[in-house]
């Protein structure tokens, strides 16, 4: 009986031992209503949700109150020119035949072609290019074939290209409807009469398609690739050209060459050792020519509060570091227990403030590079250098993240001292050079430094 | 030369602060480079008046009910206490609207509003200037201050509640009427000026003739806090000195650190 007999099986076997969850009572005793093999098609299972609408079932039902009968009657359709008469299948209710046009009547549409007249040809539409023969021709197959040019066109007898044939259509029918309008008013809101068939955009569009779908996959790797760099690029040129609109004609073209090869460079390479040395040129430029644009604008205020001027000076000079450097900045103000705001912003206050947040995002990039120079000084060698050997860079970040809090409270006055002692020793040579001086200028002072 | 200079002058009261260029083009004279250098070095100076605002609020103790229980006065006043209406028309202070007529305009010196209620709120101070000045306000935003920072219940009648605020309003490009009339006032900073420039004393009938403007024997003075930019001075002078210090020796490290592995690949080869 079952397919267990087909195959030869025996019945009972040890797969339904094997069932574990469920009890073996259940399988066996089938709800009634549904039939045996239809239960066992869902699994043996009952479902989640009722397969069946409740609803439904009490309809049928109520149904049965009139008498159903299915006839064979004829028919006519509404959508057709004779009068065939067809038979089909018909739901009688009570002995009544239902009434109204066969229910695919409605779906025979067509489209409106305009008809036009000998004179009306003579006088608008006659074109060098066009016959009145091959005009009366196309606008009887658009009307056969409503308006399907791709059909029409294969059946044209002498050989027109689709927008050939588009283009005498639509503009003997702008025509005609022109001609025929009382007013230019009434039909200037017409489609047709407000946007032309433009036959030689129409073939430009479509060459434009056909090459696009003809995109290898290498091709359109490469287009993705062309326009990220230009909308790349381009930000670049626009958020250095608004920094040096205001003022200082100068400074904009080194401002926007440094801007340009950050733009590029910070592109291009990702994870390279080198952004240390890029890094800096890109920063000393930038947060210069950002603070001039702060001025400008501030003047252009006429009167502004000056802990509003201090704020926009802040954000000119951190707007190249990231949140997490600015995050930092703050914390070593903290611990050096200065106000992140200043509670008497005065001129010199505020200038203070300035500078000091400025050098201590020259500290922050300083401590980077460290980080970047141990890192490759380690790759460099099998040895420890002075830290541990062969940590990945990410532990040495959160290593550096405590060598941050330099500033603790405690070690204030200690490392106040010392240091103080060692600034004396040296002679405080200049420090206004950029960060990344060149190695071989340092190498002698090395021996002394060590002393 | 007076002729012009007070030619200048007269210009900003009838048509507002003009920019300095334009003024110097309606001069008709032979001093007219001369005007033109001093016009350019006038564009990079600024006038700086320090001021104080915010509020102090009394505990009206016995007194207080549900709807009125603090007396307060938020104010606008100058650091030094001096009289703040050479520079400020009028200033405007926005209530909450709960309070009738919410926008109180005070229209002289000193720029204060007494008002007595229960709740703390965002009081935002429109300054206006006077015509030669800049046409344009200032906003000034203070959280109004009744209670106390501990929760100790230290509500005392005597002692107030005090937040104040110090800012300096910073005025760009300063028009020569304006310099000429405040040049000797004390509540303004004035911008170091080049010395060929030369402004017309003005008569100084301010002081003496109408109803003072400045704070110093105000009623509330005792409680006016003292700001001194020495501290913050002092703070941010050790703070640079520090870290420059770290910079420093950061900069030997890095250097060693070049050093030692220029050595190692030299030895490498």
């Amino acid at each position: 009986m079952d397919a267990k007999d087909i195959l030869g099986l025996p019945k009972n076997a040890l797969p339904i031992q094997e069932k574990k969850s469920k009890p073996p009572k259940e399988t066996q005793r089938k709800p009634d209503g549904i039939s045996r093999e239809v239960y066992a098609l869902t699994g043996g299972l009952a479902p989640l949700m009722p397969s069946v609408d409740v609803n439904q079932l009490k309809r049928k039902a109520q149904s049965e109150n009139e008498k159903i009968t299915w006839q064979w009657l004829p028919f006519t359709n509404s959508a057709r020119k004779d009068n065939l008469q067809l038979y089909h299948w018909v739901r009688v209710v009570n002995g009544v035949p239902p009434t109204g046009d066969y229910s695919f009547a409605k779906y025979n549409k067509s489209v409106d072609v305009i008809k036009y007249t000998d004179e009306e040809y003579e006088k608008y539409l006659v074109d060098p290019a066009w016959t009145k023969e091959e005009t009366d021709r196309l606008f009887d197959l658009c009307e056969r074939f409503d308006l399907r040019f791709t059909v029409i066109a294969d059946r044209f007898p002498s050989s027109k290209t689709v927008e050939e044939l588009k283009n005498r259509f639509y503009s003997v029918s702008r025509a005609i409807l022109i001609a025929r309008a009382p007013s230019p008013g009434d039909v200037i809101v017409h489609p047709l009469v407000k946007e032309p068939y433009n036959v030689s955009q129409e073939i430009e569009r479509k060459r434009a398609l056909s090459m696009v779908l003809s995109h290898t996959k290498q091709q359109e790797r490469r287009d993705v690739e062309v326009l990220a760099e230009a909308k790349r690029i381009s930000e670049a040129r626009k958020t250095a050209k608004a920094a040096e609109e205001p003022e200082l004609p100068v400074m904009a073209d080194s401002g926007h060459d440094v801007t340009d090869r950050a733009a590029v460079a910070a592109a291009a390479d990702s994870i390279s050792p080198t952004p240390s040395t890029q890094f800096p040129s890109a920063t000393t430029a930038n947060p210069v020519s950002e603070t001039a644009s702060v001025v400008a604008s501030l003047r252009m205020l006429q009167v502004y509060l000056r802990s509003y001027a201090l704020e926009q000076m802040v954000q000119a000079a951190s707007s190249s570091a990231g949140l997490r450097t600015i995050k930092r900045v703050e914390q070593t103000l903290q611990d050096l227990g200065v106000n992140l705001k200043p509670k008497v912003p005065t001129r010199a206050v505020c200038a203070e403030h300035l500078e000091l947040r400025k050098e201590i995002l020259t500290l922050l990039s300083l401590q980077k590079q460290l980080q970047y120079k141990e890192a490759e000084g380690s790759s460099y060698r099998d040895g420890s250098y002075a830290e541990t050997p062969g940590t990945p860079p990410p532990k040495r970040l959160q290593r550096a993240a405590d060598l941050d809090r330099t500033f603790t409270p405690d070690s204030l006055s200690f490392g106040g001292e010392r240091i103080g002692k060692r600034d004396q020793k040296r002679k405080g040579p200049g420090r206004s050079e950029a960060p990344s001086s060149p190695a071989q200028s340092k190498r002698p002072r090395k021996y002394k430094a060590s002393e | 030369m007076p002729q012009n200079q007070t030619h200048g002058a007269d210009q900003p009261d009838i048509a507002g602060p003009t920019p300095k260029s334009q003024r110097t083009k309606m001069v008709k004279s032979s001093d007219d480079n001369e005007n033109k250098i001093l016009a350019k070095k006038l564009k990079d100076s600024e006038i700086c008046v320090p001021i104080v605002y915010g509020n102090i609020a009394f505990w009206l103790g016995k007194k207080a009910s549900e709807y009125q229980s603090h007396k307060w006065t938020v104010y606008v006043r100058s650091s030094t206490n001096e009289d703040l209406g050479v520079v400020i028309k009028r200033a405007v202070f926005q209530l909450h609207s709960s309070f009738n007529n919410p926008m109180r305009v005070v229209e002289g010196p000193p720029f204060e509003l007494s008002e007595s209620g229960w709740g703390e709120f965002e009081i935002v101070i429109t300054l206006h200037f006077h015509g030669d000045v800049t046409e344009k306000p200032l906003h000034l935003y203070h959280r109004l201050k009744l209670y106390p920072e501990e929760e100790s219940g230290s509500l005392s009648m005597k002692k107030p509640v005090v937040v104040e605020s110090y800012d300096e309003i910073v005025l760009s490009e300063p028009s020569e009427g304006f310099l000429a009339r405040v040049q000797n006032h004390p509540a303004i900073i004035m911008p170091r000026l080049p010395s060929s420039f030369a402004l017309p004393p003005v008569p100084m009938e301010d002081i003496n003739s109408g109803k003072r403007g400045d704070t110093k024997n105000h009623p509330l003075s005792q409680w006016f806090t003292n700001f001194s930019e020495a501290d913050e001075l002092l703070k941010l002078a050790a703070a640079r000195q520090q870290v420059q210090a770290h910079i420093a020796r950061l900069r030997r490290q890095l250097s060693l650190l070049d050093g030692q592995q220029q050595l190692k690949s030299a030895s490498d080869m």
